[in-house]
């Protein structure tokens, strides 16, 4: 367990990729260049389930969901950059294809399993990254992810959705700033800037299944991982330090009632369109 | 939380507790039975039932019962490869007491003998084992685990011992049938076990079981 604090404190003298390997080392005994072989196999498979999943339709498991990602791709973005546009596509994608029993890198859940691979993905067809590079930012992401897993949760029923869509995008937003910046101080900000647009974000999904809302919300949270990282790239901090920020969202979600907690309860699974969607539920064989 | 917990594991979705949850109970029974069985029930807990089909825990759980992997992309077809196998299924739903949530027992029949195994997905895809054959245990599929039926009988558990060399983690034994003699044993170990043979040819041992852990 550590503080990003600390870990900011050791990339003064180490690449932070680096020191997260090594922490990680104290932690489980396991070797930073076999942890980072083991990193390496599941980004391969973000990236090639990205590539094939890419806009496609998909049969989810209740129907509720399956053709966003479709449609977002045969249409031609307004506002969206190309980047925005590749990494929403991507998120749906994925997301989308968890709905459907398709294979996803659980990163850090499966509901939220789209976030990442849109920022990677995004990042690997705009700017041709080697895959070394990329590799270094997702052993950052996991960084994120860690210092948020151990002080408060990555569990949806235990936080709510902020802690996992949440901590998705904090991880996403830290992995782009390390690309472009290698400052790790600036990593922490942009992660403490998406948990605090997303504080409180509560987990609601429709009938207790990972698709209402958690496939869009993998499209939009994506897109303030990339505007967190671009707002801490150009030097514009959080106030309030990462650590800080994430003892705020333990609080917050323990706070949360239990209907607000993976229960499919409350929130907009308690809807009359909830409702009715999951009374007539055909399932799908 | 180990790092390769947060930026993982691999699996297909949609949860890892309904989904690579029960696919590991599922895939511990056919690795403790050596193969597809010839016929098996699935009896979901309550709550585990209420939701199993949206969150395809049924299909996880054939799919772990054929033997599939928690990442392969076969697991939504299922029921299709338990067809072509011509394995016997059945889902029922019964309230299995006090236990948590999402917990399944699982029936078995391989070439005429039972097998009943009750396990729990405790979340993100952790699973604990509560049960083997009358025998309760706390198995977490953490470590290579041995299933030895045995004589019961002084001096059995000691011989047993005396052949496993490597470091022992947890020990579960029971009396199953007092008059043929018969006692189960489970036993998680710590490092990898080279000679299972050896316990095999133990005179106290009548069966033995051994499943690897997943890597
Ligand atoms: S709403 Fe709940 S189930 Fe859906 S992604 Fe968020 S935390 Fe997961």
């Amino acid at each position: 367990m550590y503080l990003w604090k600390d870990v900011m404190e050791m990339s003064k003298s180490l690449p932070l990729h680096e020191v997260i390997l090594n922490l990680e080392m104290f932690d489980t005994g396991e070797a930073p260049q076999v942890l980072r072989k083991k990193l390496s196999e599941m980004l391969e498979v973000i990236l090639e389930e990205a590539k094939n999943q890419y806009g496609k339709t998909q049969k989810t498991l209740t129907g509720f969901t399956g053709d966003n990602a479709f449609k977002l791709k045969n249409y031609k973005a307004k506002f969206l950059s190309e980047f925005n546009y590749i990494a929403t596509v991507t998120a749906l994608s994925i997301a989308e294809s968890n709905a459907s029993m398709g294979r996803i890198v659980a990163c850090p859940t499966a509901g939220s399993s789209g976030v990442i691979p849109g920022v990677f993905y995004a990042l690997y067809e705009i700017f041709s990254p080697s895959f070394e590079e990329l590799l270094n930012s997702f052993i950052v992401a996991g960084g994120i992810g860690k210092v948020i897993a151990d002080k408060a949760t990555i569990s949806g029923a235990a936080g709510g959705c902020q802690a996992e869509i949440g901590t998705a995008a904090a991880m996403g937003a830290g992995a782009l700033t390390y690309y472009f910046s290698k400052d790790s101080e600036k990593v922490g900000n942009a992660a403490a800037l998406v948990l605090k647009s997303v504080m409180g974000l509560v987990c609601d999904p429709v009938g207790g299944f990972v698709e209402v809302p958690c496939v869009k919300r993998n499209g939009n949270l994506v897109n303030i991982a990339i505007s967190s990282a671009e707002m801490a790239l150009s030097g514009i901090k959080s106030l309030i330090p990462f650590d800080e920020v994430v003892n705020a969202m333990r609080r917050v979600g323990s706070q949360l009632p239990q209907s607000l907690r993976e229960t499919g309860e409350g929130g907009v699974a308690n809807t009359p369109t909830a409702k009715t969607l999951i009374a007539n539920l055909n399932f799908l064989i | 939380m180990n790092l390769l917990k947060v930026v993982g594991p691999v699996m297909v979705g949609p949860s890892s507790s309904h989904t690579l949850g029960a696919l590991r109970i599922a895939r511990f029974v056919y690795k403790l039975i050596g193969g597809i069985p010839n016929e098996v029930t699935f009896i979901l807990h309550e709550s585990f039932s209420k939701t199993h089909r949206g969150h395809g825990t049924d299909r996880a759980l054939l799919a772990g019962i054929l033997g599939l992997k928690q990442d392969d992309p076969n697991i939504k077809n299922a029921y299709d490869i338990a067809k072509s196998k011509e394995l016997k299924y059945s889902f029922i739903v019964e309230d299995l007491g006090d236990v948590h949530p999402n917990t399944v027992r699982i029936k078995v029949f391989k070439d005429g003998i039972p097998h009943e195994i009750e396990g729990s997905s405790i979340g993100g895809g952790d699973i604990k084992i509560t049960f083997i054959d009358s025998v309760s245990c706390e198995l977490s599929w953490d470590y290579d685990t041995l299933v030895i039926v045995n004589k019961d009988a002084p001096s059995a558990l000691k011989s047993i011992l005396d052949v496993i060399k490597v470091n022992v983690a947890n020990l579960y034994l029971r009396r199953i049938n007092l008059l043929q003699e018969k006692a189960i044993t489970i036993i998680e170990l710590d490092e990898p076990i080279e000679n299972i043979e050896e316990i095999k040819k133990s005179p106290y041992v009548y069966e033995c079981y051994f499943i690897r852990r997943d890597t």
